[in-house]
């Protein structure tokens, strides 16, 4: 059975639209304009108990606001949603126990207190029984490498060091359910692999349910299986990780290395896009249907030392879904 | 890492532990509130300085008059009643809720209380007892000498039920002026920009709740107006219990009506609450 269903989601913003100038401004104090904002359309999908799952999606896609309906933040306009059973957006203390919602750029520490005071309030506010909170925080401050740092001032942190706190503070409670929301953004390299580290091991060994959005691949590729792409409030792809380079990546990078120097560039422009052309070294974009002809005719003209095909960077992949979702979108 | 518990049931409270969760949270609070004791020795003892002038306006003020008595209030008496005020409002008075719920409302903090199993005016009630115990007992010795010094201006203590009366009126002023402003404060959800509104509400108050001068000392029908309305609650009722200026039934009934607005304000906080929740999960979040 899943363990989060969403059917039909949708949620529609009314914004003020401000008018230009002075005189707009007061003609807005009695006469308010309104524009309708579908943040989303009636999204479906389904997530099975102990999944990883990344929601991609460019800003404003609809990703964050979607967490918010699962997390209760918000009602939606239209459609159902089901967490563990229950409908979030009814708050009950039965679901709220057992979930738990990490927002990058929001923080639910009190900024005032060390950690470690937020810490002991959440083992009030959620009854944690006290061996299972001690034996927890020990295990996920070792993790994180933050066991001297809980008696300092949230405040007084540092970014990556309060993102290992806020994640702590999410993780106490044990819930069957992480939402988070770019989860490590803003954090350097070393902080962001020290976050996902903390992540996959807890999946492991809890088989906690994930659902995140990230603007880095490196988190999504680092974590999950799973992709769930939405653009303009609308999922345009939901599979595995691979099939969307598969479906997505119409070529690869061929990277030949000649005996001698490599070949001119006209000649290496014929199979494809050229992305590097130095010494021995040649690098060549080619459309996938094409790349074993290429190749045939490469090694008939030239001896080659060495070859190797690559699948694009996801990065790249992703944009190009992005921006074909945004001219589909535009043209309709 | 421990094995997976997904046999786990959460732990289902009943009032009792969900009071204890509050009770809690107040513990912790208190600690935290311990924490900030040097500033607020100093915040006491500045506190007192303008008692110092109230004094020398008010013999200025009945020397001018060439009355002994104003408003039923001798100078001695009304010294005293200016000094009982600061007492009712070391109770009554709630520096930064109303203005505190707006700023979450604002900056999204209030997320906090809708994704946790934790309810706002829960949490910002047993933080402000804390607060309050904690600046009552640090604050007590700085009063004592005060009063000490001002004892001139008193005649003795009272009886001992008046006494009982007064701490019952100071506790039942204290969640008259928690849920006032915290009802205030929900007005939040509604504007953004609060802090004109507030500064009206607040200075408004300090003068009907008659923190600045005896509501007898107002032309009627404004005094009579005034204590009817619950802001005197705030800070002239405890103060005239004291000075036994309200005795028998008529005691009674007031105690009876503060306890009717302690009730009726934080029936108002919960329904503002409520709808502002509403407002802000359908629009913003």
């Amino acid at each position: 059975m899943p363990i989060i269903e969403v059917e039909g989601l949708t949620k529609t913003y009314r914004v003020f639209q401000k008018k230009e100038g002075l005189l707009g401004a007061l003609r807005g104090l009695y006469r308010r304009e309104y524009k309708e904002v579908k943040a989303v359309a009636g999204i479906n999908f389904s997530i099975e108990p102990g999944e990883m799952v990344a929601f991609l999606g460019p800003n404003g896609a609809g990703k964050t606001t979607t967490l918010k309906m699962l997390s209760g933040l918000i009602y939606p306009t239209a459609g159902d949603a089901t967490v563990l059973g229950h409908v979030p957006w009814r708050r009950e203390d039965a679901y709220r126990r057992r979930f738990a919602l990490v927002m990058g750029q929001k923080n639910q520490l009190w900024w005032d207190l060390p950690a470690g005071d937020s810490f002991q309030l959440h083992r009030e506010i959620y009854s944690i029984p006290r061996d299972q909170f001690d034996r927890t925080l020990g295990e996920l401050a070792e993790l994180l490498g933050v066991e001297k740092l809980t008696r300092q001032a949230v405040r007084e942190l540092s970014l990556g060091e309060r993102m290992k706190m806020e994640l702590i503070a999410a993780l106490l409670h044990g819930p069957q359910v992480l939402l988070l929301d770019e989860p490590t953004i803003g954090l350097d390299v070393v902080a962001q692999a020290a976050i996902q580290k903390c992540l996959r091991d807890y999946h492991a060994s809890r088989g906690v349910t994930m659902l995140l959005t990230s603007h880095y691949m490196r988190d999504v590729e680092a974590l999950c299986d799973r992709v769930i792409v939405i653009t303009h409030g609308t999922l345009v792809y939901d599979g595995p990780l691979a099939g969307i380079v598969e479906r997505f990546g119409e070529s690869k990078l061929v990277r030949l290395q000649f005996e001698g120097p490599a070949p001119e560039r006209r000649e290496m422009e014929r199979y494809g896009e050229v992305s590097r052309l130095e010494g021995p070294f040649a690098d060549v974009r080619i459309e996938r249907s094409r790349i074993a002809g290429a190749l045939a005719d490469v090694l008939n003209r030239h001896a080659l030392a060495d070859v190797s095909v690559e699948d694009p960077p996801l990065e790249e992949v992703i944009a190009k879904v992005f921006e074909e979702a945004r001219l589909a979108h535009d043209a309709a | 890492m421990t094995p997976p518990d997904v046999a786990l049931a959460p732990p289902r409270p009943g009032p009792l532990p969900s009071l204890v969760k509050y009770a809690r949270i107040f513990r912790v609070a208190l600690i935290e509130r311990m924490t900030y004791r040097s500033d607020f020795l100093l915040g006491t003892i500045l506190r007192f300085l303008p008692i110092v002038t109230t004094v020398l306006l008010w013999r200025a003020i009945y020397e001018g008059s060439g009355q002994a008595e104003l408003g039923g209030f001798n100078y001695r008496e009304m010294i005293a009643y200016l000094l009982l005020t600061n007492i009712s409002r070391m109770f009554s008075s709630m520096p930064g809720l109303a203005g505190g719920i707006a700023r979450e409302v604002r900056e999204g903090t209030l997320k906090r209380y809708l994704i946790q199993p934790l309810d706002l005016l829960g949490y910002l009630l047993s933080s402000r007892v804390a607060h309050k115990v904690a600046y009552i007992t640090m604050s007590f010795l700085p009063y004592a000498g005060l009063f000490y010094l001002c004892r001139g201006y008193f005649d003795g203590f009272p009886d001992p039920l008046q006494m009982l009366a007064f701490v019952v009126s100071l506790v039942l002023a204290f969640v008259v002026g928690f849920y006032f402003e915290a009802s205030v404060g929900m007005v939040g959800f509604w504007f953004l920009e609060v802090t004109s509104v507030l500064y009206i509400v607040m200075t408004l108050n300090f003068f009907i709740s008659g923190h600045m001068l005896p509501l007898d000392l107002l032309p009627q029908p404004w005094s009579g107006l005034l204590k009817v309305l619950p802001f005197q609650y705030m800070a002239y009722f405890p103060a005239v219990v004291f000075q036994g200026k309200v005795r028998g039934t008529e005691l009674l009934l007031h105690l009876a009506l503060e306890l009717f607005w302690a009730v009726a304000f934080a029936v108002l906080a919960r329904t503002l609450y409520r709808a502002g929740l509403k407002r802000y999960s359908a629009f913003g979040g």
